[in-house]
């Protein structure tokens, strides 16, 4: 029987969660919201995680009702991330695990993402679809490891998505992607985008300028294009263009997805990561699963987002196949690669 | 028609045209589009696919030869290798039979033609668009099928497009070299005999594309990856 505690602090939100072989004991998180407009940054993330972390830990024991001696392991997000953020987790962590005498783990926050979508939706050996604000993969388990088939080639869907919303003044609260979402439900008519599909890879950026100009013509980098266009060019409504972004970079994604089930021979989806909890997303795989016979599994925004939990869970299974770490490697890495981790607790 | 299997794109059917036996591929209409992005993408790639037929033809470089194309009924009739398996079965073969050192000479071989025919591609400015081991048909010549001796084909040019430049040259090796290192992870050195081949018939800006992949594969290094 292994008991984690888990913390994580990677990106924005700040989650502790409890776990005890496989059933969810506490999942607790505070999110940093930024004024509409504005990304968040590194230092005044970590301000925010410093000011609430203590409060958190607090309120997963409690709900847990778990004493510090009965946890077995305490797991922290080692990477990938933002090095300030990262490090409140890291540095409260090495200190619950000498104030109460606890082995200390660091866990990858994508192995992290994966091993809770498995374990809440039962998914055996999906193939897993990663897409967040920094992330955007195919990974499919083979000897060992989490390999990555597909991922971008240059920004993350979640990125695009973010930045977007920043463009057009969306609300941060709850979270950018999220009012995309609701916005792009009234949209109506279907934008042209550029659609860059490379093999297994994506590439988003071309697609975030394009809109970027749709969005807001005036401030046009091309400079010298402006100047020749002289016709009135059409106005598009906010909603219109949610709309057609969500679908011109979901369908690329449903389609990587596809060409690695084909490419695997595999018949199971899992999706997972901030971008996962979006409905129109898990929709089309759903459609695109039951058009050649396979299934879809997808789990709600607790376990979607990046929270305490999945670091707990992943960080268990690593402690119970007998991983270790020494205090002296407890460091974190802003660079951290999904097919770094050898994955003991598989043995498939 | 019997159906041989479903592919990422579309189903694969066996059929007749005109008396010849041939494959379909069918690009079905992919419900979770937009019907308007649907219809567009389907008929860019069946067009891609029979331009792409035509310009190996001229280049001397294998591919299907597209007997008929039907862009109402989203219908590409092509012809059809019967005995061929694909790449990443015979690697797989290859490495199940043999000890790693035989299996590295023998697998040597076969990357270097590989590497060849991807080097001749570029030189005639075609970009395959989705390189991995799943589409590159490996075809035998004798009878016995022993895949001793063999035609290598390429196929599913879907994605393909034409393109002198560096960039996206550089971006198809990028892309066939991270579907080898995730699709045979435990023979790393199959891009790097790849490569060796392709440079050598890539034409006169092998060195560009070679830094333009470096490039295309600093900018996957370098992505911060958070959250």
């Amino acid at each position: 029987m292994v008991c984690a505690l888990g913390i994580e602090g990677s990106a924005n939100k700040i989650g502790v969660g409890i776990i005890r072989d496989g059933e969810v004991l506490a999942n607790v998180r505070r999110t940093y919201v930024t004024p509409p407009g504005e990304g968040f940054l590194p230092k005044e993330t970590a301000a925010h995680h410093r000011d609430f972390i203590h409060q958190l830990i607090k309120q997963a024991l409690k709900e847990s009702q778990l004493q510090p001696k009965d946890l077995d392991v305490i797991c922290y997000t080692k990477g990938p991330g933002m090095a300030p953020p990262l490090l409140i987790g890291a540095i409260v962590a090495r200190t619950l695990s000498l104030l109460w005498e606890i082995p200390l783990l660091g866990v990858n926050h994508c192995i992290g993402h994966i091993e809770m979508g498995r374990l809440i939706t039962g998914a055996v050996n999906p193939i897993v679809l990663y897409v967040s604000g920094g992330n955007t993969q195919v990974i499919a388990y083979s000897n060992k490891r989490y390999r990555i088939f597909g991922e971008t080639i240059d920004i993350a869907v979640g990125n695009c998505l973010d930045r977007f919303a920043r463009i057009i003044k969306l609300s941060n609260d709850p979270s950018p992607g999220y009012n995309i979402e609701q916005l792009a439900k009234c949209g109506k008519n279907y934008i042209k985008l550029p659609y860059v599909v490379k093999g297994m890879d994506v590439s988003f950026s071309g697609i975030l300028s394009h809109i970027e100009d749709l969005a807001d013509p005036s401030k046009r980098r091309n400079k010298r294009k402006k100047a020749e266009i002289t016709v009135e060019e059409p106005e598009y409504t906010k909603e219109d263009l949610c709309y057609s972004l969500q679908e011109t970079i979901f369908a690329m994604l449903v389609e990587i997805t596809e060409r690695a089930m084909a490419h695997c021979e595999s018949n199971e989806v899992l999706i997972v990561g901030g971008v996962g909890c979006n409905e129109r997303l898990q929709e089309m795989m759903r459609i695109m699963c039951e058009e050649r016979g396979g299934k879809l599994f997808a789990i709600d925004e607790r376990y979607c987002i990046d929270n305490g939990l999945m670091i707990a869970h992943a960080g268990a299974e690593m402690f119970r196949s007998g991983t270790r770490m020494s205090f002296e490697d407890s460091f974190v890495t802003q660079r951290y690669r999904t097919d770094e981790v050898l994955v003991t607790w598989r043995d498939d | 028609m019997e159906i041989l299997k479903q592919g990422a794109e579309g189903r694969l059917y066996l059929g007749v045209f005109k008396g010849e036996k041939c494959l379909v591929k069918e690009r079905f209409i992919k419900h979770y589009r937009h019907p308007e992005l649907d219809t567009q993408i389907t008929r860019q790639r069946i067009k891609a696919e029979t331009k792409a037929a035509s310009r190996c033809q001229n280049a001397g470089i294998l591919a299907p030869r597209i007997l008929h194309t039907d862009l109402n009924e989203r219908k590409i009739y092509m012809e059809y290798f019967g005995e061929a398996i694909t790449a990443k079965e015979l690697i797989q073969r290859v490495v199940a039979d043999h000890s790693v050192e035989t299996a590295e000479i023998v697998l040597k071989n076969l990357c270097t033609q590989v590497g060849t025919i991807i080097g001749k591609l570029h030189a005639n400015n075609i970009i395959h668009g989705d390189l991995t081991t799943s589409n590159i048909l490996i075809n035998p010549k004798s009878e016995n099928k022993d895949f001793k001796e063999y035609d290598i084909v390429f196929i599913d040019f879907g994605l393909s497009h034409y393109n002198q430049g560096a960039e996206d040259k550089g971006v198809d090796l990028y892309v066939l070299e991270r579907a080898l290192l995730s699709t045979h992870s435990e023979q790393p050195y199959l891009f790097d005999y790849m490569l060796e081949a392709y440079r050598k018939k890539c034409g006169k800006d092998e060195g560009t594309i070679v830094a333009k992949f470096e490039e295309v594969r600093a900018r996957g290094r370098k992505r911060t990856m958070i959250g």
